[in-house]
């Protein structure tokens, strides 16, 4: 009977920083029709998407909101280095840049959320 | 993945880069005092600059996301890959097609 292969590689940070991009990429491929179709309401009238974006006002939905943008900032910035790590004769750190691009999403999440409240 | 979808995943992405980097430009700038739909509207009515542009943020975003879910479900699921590819086309066109109406409704109403 075969043992169960110990899972070293999830400790390695660079799996996951391509976890994250993954996770990332289908939190955002969840939210994008919700999204296209919440602009959709002004096809009903101004009336109809003030409704929604005065409910977007609620502490918690900007909550939310800085979260998407933490998605967004995170899945391009890990997506900018995966460009450049295939793209160029790249020597950087790899784990450097994406501790670095965790970071500056974070940031920029924050900075989102210092504004909208 | 084959060839084809790795080139157009990875040229989506260099496409959306800039794309994100103007779409956040923007949602500082919006949410500076609070979204309301006359605010939107102001900057996005009849102007054909920002029509083009986010037609080409929704088809990029919806090619790139379609080949992504495409590959989670070939990777993750014991799903069949001809099945994983025809959802993931499917849920492509469903973003183009959602994504082609919510422009045409904050662009000319």
């Amino acid at each position: 009977m075969s043992r169960q292969r110990p899972r070293s590689y999830r400790r390695n940070a660079l799996w996951v920083a391509a976890m994250v991009h993954r996770l990332s990429g289908i939190g955002l491929a969840v939210f994008l029709p919700f999204h296209f179709l919440v602009l959709g309401l002004s096809l009903q009238g101004a009336a109809k998407l003030d409704g929604f974006l005065r409910w977007a006002e609620l502490p918690l939905v900007k909550l939310a909101q800085g979260g998407l943008i933490f998605l967004l900032a995170v899945h391009f910035l890990g997506g900018l280095r995966v460009l450049f790590v295939e793209n160029f004769d790249s020597r950087g750190n790899q784990l450097r840049l994406a501790t670095a691009a965790g970071s500056f999403a974070a940031v920029i999440a924050f900075a989102f959320l210092i504004r909208a409240f | 993945m084959n060839v084809h979808l790795y080139i157009w995943q990875r040229g989506t992405a260099a496409l959306l880069a800039p794309m994100v980097l103007v779409h956040l430009a923007v949602i500082f700038y919006a949410t500076r005092q609070g979204l309301s739909a006359a605010e939107i509207f102001s900057r996005t009515r009849g102007s054909l600059a920002w029509g083009t542009f986010y037609g080409a943020f929704v088809v990029s975003a919806a090619i790139h996301a379609a080949i992504g879910i495409g590959n989670i479900l070939c990777e993750w699921t014991p799903m069949r890959d001809k099945t994983a590819r025809g959802l993931s086309l499917l849920f492509g066109l469903f973003l183009v097609v959602v994504g082609a109406r919510a422009v045409l409704a904050v662009v000319f109403g």
